[in-house]
């Protein structure tokens, strides 16, 4: 723990940010429905898009809601299903792109075509289909965001981990009898690891669109909970009024997505620091 | 007004600031002076300031570093007190550059021309037309081959060597008073530099510019140098005219530049009279390149053709050439990253699988590879400590404490302190990190190491210190070395045997007592008459890089001497139709080697 908060104060201040903004929504995921002060699905304003009040802090939305106690109970989806579909499609895509790294023209060639094709699929299309075959239901979600982006990660990993397959210190490791295991983990991970983890802030931030996009089509999370991104959508009919229920909502999407690039592009990697 | 001086610097300080936000300096105190077309030479070491004080006479600070005091007068212009704008003015016209690596310095994706002019468009002074006239000329003094349509090329068709001329003729199209090389050809082969010497030496001279010359190589400063400045630490520790700082060098630190340019030779260690019955590693018929096999059973690009070789038990064989003979392709075939197409590798006799596959973890230890570019070669994500204990770990399954003994022990064999264990390789110098490279590969506890190039990234100073460490442990531990390197001075201070490599054949074999008599193959002959002299007027003197004489059509035999477009003893009717033989080069005394060549000993001795 002391270690934890010695690498944090190292941080530069946009890291510190990132950090703050990060614990902060993790928090809101993990105890926001304890402490959201109406049900989710109520009826407790007179008013649609009412302003700020002592009883609603972030007014009400267009059913007349309680926008903050939707927030909290909200936050949990976006945070959790995002940050765990964009972690699966990230460990997924990279532990490929390692096996084709150093698997040779005979794992690569079969596998970056399958990838091609994966791509070659719309998502939201591939989305309708599962969907439309299983149900909606939080893991398929999960595993549709997740299949959804894993060859994006897989190509620029694949990239990143030829590269490094060439680079002298694996070829000392290749002739020193080493493994394909050891190579992979050992040598080329390592240093591959933080334009990964810019990539995986990427992909958390379009995990959120896709899911906010399957939440405004009906196939997202179902009403009447509800994540960040389908509380902007459905409350899109505010925005011309300026309405405090699509705003909180939208700078919520913003800091959790803004803090999680900060914190990672300060994270000390490979020529910076040194 | 004429015995004031052209270039003159006083008092000169340039600070950086480090990651706590203290300024320091990295130069202080710098004076010198020179008048109109002298030529003057920065020497030191890595790290020495010598590129930061060539810096500062563009007006130029690196990012990070600022010119905290003194003076630089070029001319009338005083560079301290000048704005950009007028720097601007100075640079690319008045005072050139030209850079250590021409090759990335031009622009992939835009012809020679364009870019040799560009100085005087951008400076408008002649017309486009007029300019490229001129830089015709210059390509013409500066000995370029096709100087009439060399322009129109990109520079991936064109060589290091010749590139590095063509920054030259960047430099010198807009006539300038001051032009500034920093280390121009610290990256050629011996063969191209000395070209590339002859060529800036000559136009220098022709065009009476005055000229900061920066290089660590105090061979090649003394062809080119009037004045030299000897820099280490960022402080000049001796300044004066070359023949003195040559000769009779005052300061400590001179002396021991002068010697670590110089190679002592050493002894060659008495044998061990094991009656052995096959060499340690052998090397049978070896042909490797690149790409598919073809019908004829050689690769598409055939880098290695037909190579024979034996090291025995504790011996230490040297391989030199220039840069493309396929000299480290030879350590890759025996280390197994590069299958040969035929040919067999013994280790003890024993054939050994051609690729990696198949290799036995014991045979894998008995061979250990260390690369040129410790920087490359050592995974920056991992400590020292975690690079030395992991052959430990992976061959003799030493583990916690067992290893951590012994990590601390190579450490120690190796020269640096146990504190640096848990240090990352980014936090080490160069000199460190090679030993570090070196420590990995005795960490396997080998017969052989493979060193490719082991001191060419590294100082004077510092590559002699890992050499006499080589030394000391061969002596100790009777480690057998394959030291592959394009220095022959090098090699034949240290090796027992030689192997000369041009093109992927072997063109002279022999042992290093041969190699220091007369009469040498062709080839030889030029990469030994190659390196610099310490002492003026060599460049002047030194025959090789001569012009061959003249040569009708080469057959087509697949077998044709591949030296013969460079070679200056190549005879017309003879070489260009027939494949030369080997046969053996009777040195009296020194012993014998084999050549690959027409010539017999007597048609080679007046080389």
């Amino acid at each position: 723990m002391g270690a934890a908060f010695k690498r944090a104060k190292a941080l530069p201040m946009s890291g510190k940010v990132g950090l703050v903004l990060v614990i902060f929504w993790l928090a809101v995921a993990l105890f926001g429905p304890m402490l959201a002060p109406y049900p989710v699905g109520a009826f407790v304003a007179y008013d649609v898009f009412d302003g700020q009040s002592a009883a609603h802090w972030l007014g009400s939305d267009y059913l007349g809601r309680d926008v903050l106690s939707r927030l909290l109970s909200g936050a949990r989806y976006t945070v959790g299903l995002a940050a765990a579909a964009a972690l699966l499609a990230s460990a997924t895509g990279t532990a490929l792109a390692l096996t084709a790294a150093v698997g040779g023209a005979k794992v690569d060639e079969p596998l970056s075509r399958f990838m091609d094709m994966l791509i070659s699929i719309p998502s939201k299309i591939f989305s309708l289909v599962l969907v439309a075959a299983f149900g909606s239901s939080l893991p398929l979600l999960l595993l549709i965001a997740a299949i959804t982006y894993v060859p994006g990660n897989y190509r620029i990993a694949r990239a990143l981990a030829v590269n490094l397959a060439q680079m002298d210190y694996v070829q000392v490791a290749r002739a020193r009898g080493e493994g394909r295991f050891h190579i992979a983990i050992t040598e080329i991970l390592p240093n591959m690891i933080h334009p990964l983890l810019a990539d995986f802030g990427l992909r958390f931030v379009f995990i959120v669109l896709l899911l906010s996009g399957l939440s405004f089509l009906g196939l997202g999370v179902q009403p009447p909970d509800a994540d960040l991104g389908s509380l902007v959508r459905e409350n899109i009919s505010g925005l011309g009024e300026g309405a405090l229920a699509i705003l909180a909502p939208a700078v919520a999407i913003a800091t959790l997505t803004v803090g999680v690039n900060l914190l990672i592009d300060a994270l000390p990697g490979r020529g910076k620091g040194r | 007004m004429s015995d004031r001086p052209h270039v003159e610097v006083q008092g000169l300080v340039v600070t950086a600031r480090n990651p706590a936000g203290e300024t320091f300096p990295i130069v202080s105190g710098i004076d010198f002076a020179l008048k109109r077309g002298e030529v003057l030479a920065l020497i030191g070491e890595s790290g020495s300031g010598k590129t930061t004080i060539a810096l500062t006479l563009l007006g130029h600070a690196r990012p990070g570093a600022t010119i905290a005091g003194g003076s630089i007068r070029v001319g009338d212009a005083e560079l301290t007190k000048l704005d950009r704008g007028a720097l601007a003015q100075l640079r690319g016209n008045r005072i050139a550059y030209i850079a250590q690596s021409a090759a990335s310095a031009f622009n992939p994706s835009r012809t020679i021309m364009d870019q040799v002019v560009e100085p005087a468009m951008i400076h408008r002074l002649m017309s486009r037309a007029a300019a490229e006239r001129k830089a015709v000329d210059l390509f013409r003094a500066l000995a370029l081959p096709f100087p009439d349509t060399i322009g129109a090329r990109y520079p991936h068709q064109l060589s290091g060597g010749q590139l590095q001329r063509l920054m030259a003729a960047m430099a010198l199209i807009t006539d300038p008073e001051l032009v500034i090389l920093d280390e121009p050809t610290t990256a050629l082969d011996v063969t191209t530099q000395i070209e590339v010497l002859r060529a800036f030496k000559a136009v220098v001279l022709e065009r009476g510019a005055t000229a900061i010359y920066v290089s660590h190589d105090l061979a090649v400063v003394a062809q080119m140098a009037d004045q030299i400045v000897v820099l280490n630490h960022g402080r000049i520790r001796e300044a004066g005219a070359a023949a003195q700082i040559l000769h009779a060098p005052a300061d400590d630190y001179t002396r021991t530049l002068m010697a670590a340019a110089r190679p002592a030779i050493r002894p060659i260690p008495a044998k061990a009279d094991l009656p052995a019955a096959a060499p340690l590693l052998e090397i049978r018929n070896v042909t490797a390149g690149y790409g598919k096999i073809g019908k004829d059973g050689l690769p598409r690009v055939p880098v290695l053709r037909d190579i024979n070789l034996t090291i025995e038990r504790g011996g230490t064989l040297g391989v030199i050439g220039e840069s493309g003979s396929g000299k480290s392709t030879i350590a890759r075939v025996i280390a197994g990253l590069l299958p040969p197409a035929s040919g067999q590798v013994l280790l003890d006799g024993e054939p050994l699988p051609p690729g990696l596959d198949g290799r036995s973890r014991e045979q894998f230890r008995r061979i250990q590879l260390v690369f040129q570019n410790a920087d490359t070669a050592l995974n920056p994500a991992h400590s020292v400590g975690q690079i030395l204990a992991r052959p430990l770990a992976f061959y003799a399954g030493l583990k916690g404490n067992a290893a951590h003994l012994r990590v601390l022990e190579l450490l120690d064999l190796i020269r640096l302190p146990a504190s640096l264990i848990d240090r990352n390789i980014g936090g080490l110098s160069g000199g460190q990190k090679q030993r570090v490279n070196l420590a990995r590969a005795l960490a396997a506890d080998p017969q052989i190491i493979l060193c490719d190039e082991v001191t060419s990234a590294l100082d004077t100073v510092v590559g002699a210190a890992i050499l006499e460490l080589m030394a000391e442990l061969r002596r100790e531990l009777g480690i057998a070395t394959m030291f592959i390197s394009h220095d022959i001075s090098t090699v034949r201070a240290i090796c027992d045997d030689i192997l000369v490599l041009y093109s992927g054949t072997m063109v002279e074999t022999g042992p290093r007592s041969a190699f220091a008599t007369a009469p040498f193959h062709p080839y030889t002959d030029l990469l030994i008459g190659s390196v610099p002299e310490m002492r003026a007027g060599w460049l002047e003197e030194s025959h090789a890089g001569a012009a061959p004489p003249p040569i009708g059509a080469a057959g087509d035999h697949p077998d044709l001497c591949r030296f013969l477009p460079r070679c200056a003893a190549r005879v017309d009717g003879l070489c260009n139709i027939t494949p030369p033989p080997r046969h053996g080069l009777d040195k009296g005394s020194a012993g014998a080697s084999r050549i690959l060549c027409h010539h017999g000993d007597e048609s080679l001795i007046p080389l």
